[in-house]
């Protein structure tokens, strides 16, 4: 044990593998993080709707999206669809396809949160000095709406980003899967090389997640009313 | 007060909101330069009757005319109207984004299209008499109830409205805030501003106001000069009504008696 594990870090091209798993794992996560908030503020919009049916169906979507463990949705997508339906989807598609998937539930709920909290009033004092029903969205409700939506949408980020860890159980070859490749290679020579490659890939998601976490702090202090 | 022209003019309105009727056959005319403070009961339509000015209900018959034009119909330029109506909440209703000069030149300058600069002067020029200049770049989150309310009256005023409706604006205030509300309002109303007041302040009702009207059960049951109408209420229910104010008074009267 006279030589750090660390050693394997730098042994050929490990660590610049490893940040290309990481950049796998993140390009999965931020196309499904876009998709989410372009489809999740349409969903949310339409779940603050009075009818009942759309409420039915998004409650519906919404629930089994939460209750759903996230690793079951990508067992159903990317093992599910092949065997019963044939469709061959790699497992990258899979992945964005599952948490696009969540994550619009979970955003559209949040959309739908920030809409239904501006009371009442807003509209109404914005329609006493005469503003159009547009320009009481244009300048009060939706700043508001994104003052109150930012915070949390980018928090959901950073959840998503963590939970695609998952997705090298489809097979995926990102930053966890890598990992794994290099520990296996230096089984013998190095033998405690797992601690040394498992905390980094510690450090480099806290790199990435906590820049992100520490904004919608900051954000969520800059905007309190 | 009859040589003086009409400027709002309410004509047999019913109000309902489906479980019975709000206002029933309610008629009343402002005048110019006129401060109308309207008193009754919790429920009794009070605030209703205000908001059917602003459009903020639908009436179901009825009409109310501004400066001689019904301005209930459906053709009816809300966006149009409500700038010659000014108009504040009980509720603090500053928008909690925008700081007190952005609350306030919100209507001029996107509303009216005023110059930028030329609404920011008067809306200094507003601040400093009523005292909240060094507040122009403060959030509604850094005032006080009252300060909120003092600044929700000045964006409403800066539209030039030709008539101010104040919707119970001291209700939800602290006791110490109140003060400071009804001054800027008595000062209005000195300056020959047109209002229609709804409030449960009755010395500050009987201060400011050209004429009372006791509302009950979605109707007007009296109308009258402050003086008279505090002093010989000519209704039963008028004089109930203010006996529940009066109960300090009572208790003293009845404390020599014995």
């Amino acid at each position: 044990m006279q030589d750090l594990g660390i050693r394997v870090l730098f042994m050929g091209n490990n660590f610049i593998r490893l940040l290309k798993g990481l950049g796998v794992a993140l390009k999965i996560s931020l196309t499904a993080v876009i998709l989410s908030v372009v489809l999740g503020i349409l969903l949310g919009m339409v779940m603050t709707l009075k009818n009942p049916v759309t409420k039915c169906i998004t409650k519906i979507y919404l629930e089994s999206m939460r209750i759903m463990p996230q690793l079951v949705l990508l067992f159903l997508v990317y093992f599910g669809l092949t065997k019963s339906f044939g469709i061959n989807l790699s497992g990258e598609i899979s992945a964005v396809i599952v948490f696009t998937l969540w994550g619009t539930a979970e955003m559209g709920d949040l959309v739908r949160g920030a809409l239904i909290s501006i009371p009442g009033h807003q509209y109404e004092s914005g329609a006493a000095i005469g503003l159009t029903k547009l320009q009481i969205y244009r300048y009060i409700i939706i700043p508001q709406t994104l003052q109150r939506l930012t915070p949390l949408a980018i928090n959901l980020t950073t959840r998503m980003i963590k939970t695609t860890s998952l997705i090298v159980l489809i097979g995926v070859v990102e930053v966890l899967k890598v990992a794994q490749q290099i520990i296996e290679a230096n089984r013998y020579t190095v033998p405690d090389s797992a601690l040394w490659i498992y905390g980094t890939i510690f450090f480099l998601y806290f790199i990435v997640c906590w820049p992100i976490s520490t904004m919608a702090g900051w954000l969520e202090k800059k905007w309190k009313n | 007060m009859k040589e003086k022209e009409k400027l709002l003019e309410i004509k047999h309105l019913h109000k309902d909101y489906g479980n019975g009727p709000v206002l029933k056959d309610v008629s009343l005319n402002v005048h110019k330069g006129e401060v109308v403070v309207i008193i009754g009961p919790s429920g009794c339509g009070k605030s209703t009757l205000l908001r059917c000015i602003n459009g903020l209900e639908q009436i179901q018959s009825g009409k109310i005319l501004l400066d001689g034009e019904v301005i209930t119909e459906n053709k009816t330029k809300w966006s149009e109207v409500r700038q010659k109506i000014g108009m504040v909440f009980q509720s603090y209703d500053l928008f909690p984004h925008m700081t007190v000069t952005d609350n306030i030149l919100l209507g001029p300058t996107k509303v009216q299209g005023r110059d930028k600069k030329e609404a920011e002067a008067e809306a200094e020029r507003i601040l400093e008499r009523i005292g909240l200049l060094d507040k122009k770049n403060a959030f509604p989150r850094q005032l006080s109830g009252g300060q909120k309310q003092r600044v929700a009256i000045v964006r409403a005023l800066i539209m030039k409205p030709e008539i101010m409706l104040f919707d119970e604006v001291t209700a939800a205030l602290d006791p110490e805030m109140v003060r400071e509300v009804l001054d800027v309002m008595l000062e209005l109303a000195k300056s020959g501003s047109t209002m229609m007041i709804v409030t449960h302040e009755m010395q500050f009702a009987r201060a400011v106001a050209d004429r009372i009207v006791f509302l009950d059960g979605g109707e007007i049951l009296e109308t009258d000069t402050p003086e008279k109408f505090f002093t010989r209420p000519k209704t039963d229910r008028a004089k109930r009504f203010l006996n529940t104010f009066s109960f300090h008074m009572e208790r003293e009267r009845g404390g020599k008696a014995i």
